[in-house]
């Protein structure tokens, strides 16, 4: 049996039977080995069922040419299914070679797995659904949870301004903030654009081309600049946060720094929040301004209003008010997209799965914040008068 | 059963990274049946050399023949034949982190081999048990697993298809001295049962001891010397001298 001269598909396997006065011999010959194993799974399982009767069973292995766990295994399958309806079986003709395997073969599967009882669809509907529920509560807490860390190390930060890592900030700013720039000019630059010629378009049919610029000023000042701004800081930064977190995560990096005194929360958080914090706010403002560059531009070329006219009724329609409510959103939003990229970066556990769920849910999950966030500060300047 | 035919046959091989040659000119052969214990000093280039054999580095120079056929010039289909003969263990297990332990050692049967769920379910469940897992591991996954189980694991995987040749990293790291032990047992029982070639890259040296038929030793980029752990031991060459008969050395053998 040489490995260079061995065919890889195996010869033939069989399984011959013979019969005398009191039992059955089953002789196996050929090579019973891992390419051949679907055919013989099936002469074994038939040999099982056609001999239910016999008392006694010797299964004759010595015309085996070769022999592997699968082969091993089927075997074993046979003798215990023989046995188990009281048969005694012995095995014979094992070549010393093989006699280590088929021990080692005869102690394998004896625990029965556990039963995986087809369960209740309802239950298991219900049971999803209860999880769902508490995972969301649970989110809540750690993302709580996170605030009061977070306002701890700030409120420390304050009283010793030299625990905040500068050049780490910087750095998240620079990814943050100045490389978000182009895309989200560009992107606000086209929602201004797109916003003013559906307006134009359906109010010139009563007219009222000329509110048009009312309706962007206000739309995009007070709602679109900061949600749009959000969004593609979500999707941007907040999944890149929560990847790297992870992935320090994974690899014990954070458990490092804990070892060595210091607070993942002051060391890693702390810059990454603060740079949404200030970067948002800059991309709203820098995003309103493309958005209404983009509005006028077109007002102009597809709407016939020169940037004159654009610029009076601009100044008319909107107010300072108008401009500070998304600007006053702005810091808040940057900080719900930061904890909870933060707190799913810390919810990693070891698997490169899990690293990827996590980072689709820190953006699905800030993005639905950030709306919601929108909605209540919808009522609270309603309120107030803004 | 040790046998004359080389099932890996390494003639010149040269690697290198840059302007760093990591291998120059080494020349190695492992016989059908045989444990080869593969060492040499931290970062020497034993795993570059098992990952060269195995396809995962580009060699510069030289040539590798894996049972018998040259490995640069066979086309994709030969080369998964081939490949479907010899089973890895990584030296930090490698297992698929989103599957368990039991698809683990599922995965590959069920790629290469076209059969009943059941019996993939059976054979992947003996060779966690062959490798000395309880059933309770089969539905964990890596993450959940301590460094020893996943070295385990990741055992059964390489020996999911029966392969011919086995290649092990450090096999044994990370496994306390008696799972160690069991643990070259295992290699030593499906070595005969199955004619199984072993490559065993280590630095225990109750396994070159034990289990190990001949021992290469890599220094400076080339093999310096083969043959049993007496040879090694009677050598006078100062790098063997110390590797062997340092104090962990002499107080393995005596």
């Amino acid at each position: 049996m040489t490995a260079a001269g061995r065919d890889a598909q195996g010869t033939s396997a069989s399984l011959v039977a013979t019969f005398d006065g009191k039992g059955v011999g089953l002789i196996a010959t050929g090579a019973w080995i891992a390419e051949r194993a679907a055919e013989l799974e099936k002469i074994v399982d038939d040999a099982a069922g056609r001999y239910q009767t016999a008392r006694s069973i010797d299964i004759d292995l010595a015309r085996l040419d070769r022999l592997d766990t699968f082969g091993a295994w089927l075997i074993e399958r046979l003798n215990r299914a023989f046995t188990a309806r009281g048969a005694s079986t012995r095995i014979i003709g094992l070549s010393e070679n093989d006699r280590g395997l088929m021990d080692e073969v005869r102690l394998v599967n004896r625990t029965a797995g556990k039963d995986t009882a087809a369960a209740n669809g309802i239950l298991v509907a219900l049971d999803s659904i209860g999880r769902a529920v508490a995972e969301i509560g649970a989110s809540l807490v750690l993302l709580a949870h996170l605030l009061g860390a977070l306002t701890m190390v700030v409120l420390g930060t304050i009283a010793h301004p030299a625990r905040l890592r500068l050049t780490s900030l910087v750095h998240h700013l620079e990814k943050v903030g100045w490389r978000a720039v182009p895309i989200v000019a560009l992107s606000t630059f086209l929602i201004g654009a797109i916003i003013a010629q559906q307006g134009i378009f359906h109010f010139r049919t009563f007219g009222a081309e000329v509110y048009v610029v009312d309706m962007v000023g206000i739309l995009v000042l007070r709602e679109v600049g900061v949600l749009i701004v959000c969004v593609m800081v979500a999707g941007r930064s907040g999944s890149a946060y929560t990847a790297e977190l992870g992935s320090m995560k994974m690899r014990e990096e954070i458990d490092a720094l804990r070892t060595m005194g210091f607070d993942p929360v002051e060391v890693l958080v702390l810059p990454r929040i603060v740079a949404l914090v200030i970067a948002v706010p800059l991309l709203t403002f820098i995003g309103a301004m493309a958005a209404l560059y983009g509005a006028e531009l077109v007002c102009w070329l597809y709407g016939g209003m020169t940037p004159d006219i654009f610029h009076a009724r601009l100044r008319e329609a909107i107010s300072v008010p108008t401009f500070a409510v998304g600007m006053i959103k702005a810091p808040f939003m940057a900080l719900v997209i930061g904890l909870v990229a933060c707190v799913e970066g810390f919810e990693v556990d070891g698997s490169a799965a899990s690293l990827g769920l996590k980072t689709t849910s820190s953006v699905v999950k800030s993005i639905f914040l950030v709306i919601v966030l929108d909605g209540f500060f919808a009522m609270f300047f309603a309120a107030i008068g803004m | 059963m040790t046998s004359n035919t080389a099932v890996i046959s390494v003639r010149d091989l040269t690697v290198g990274f840059g302007d760093a040659i990591v291998l120059d000119r080494a020349t190695l052969d492992v016989f059908e049946g045989e444990i080869l214990g593969f060492v040499g000093g931290s970062g020497a280039g034993k795993s570059v050399l098992m990952r060269t054999i195995i396809g995962l580095l580009p060699k510069r120079n030289g040539r590798i023949e894996v049972f018998g056929t040259d490995l640069a010039a066979v086309n994709a289909d030969e080369r998964r034949a081939i490949e479907r003969r010899w089973g890895v263990l990584f030296q930090q297990g490698a297992l698929f982190s989103s599957l368990t332990a039991l698809q683990n050692v599922q995965y590959p049967i069920r790629e290469y081999l076209n059969l009943s769920p059941r019996l993939i379910e059976e054979i992947a469940l003996a060779k966690l048990e062959m490798v000395g897992l309880d059933a309770g591991v089969r539905g964990k996954y890596p993450s959940e697993l301590s460094g020893g189980m996943v070295k385990r694991v990741a055992l059964a995987r390489a020996l999911a298809l029966d392969p011919d040749i086995v290649f092990l990293d450090e096999p044994t790291s990370g496994l306390d001295p008696i799972g160690a032990a069991e643990f070259d047992a295992l290699i030593r029982t499906l070595q005969r049962t199955l004619g199984l070639s072993v490559f065993m890259v280590t630095h225990d040296l109750d396994s070159l001891h034990t289990v190990c038929d001949r021992i290469a030793v890599l220094s400076e980029g080339r093999i310096i010397a083969t043959g049993p752990i007496e040879t090694m031991l009677a050598s006078e060459h100062p790098w063997l001298k110390s590797y062997f008969r340092g104090k962990r050395g002499r107080l393995i053998h005596h």
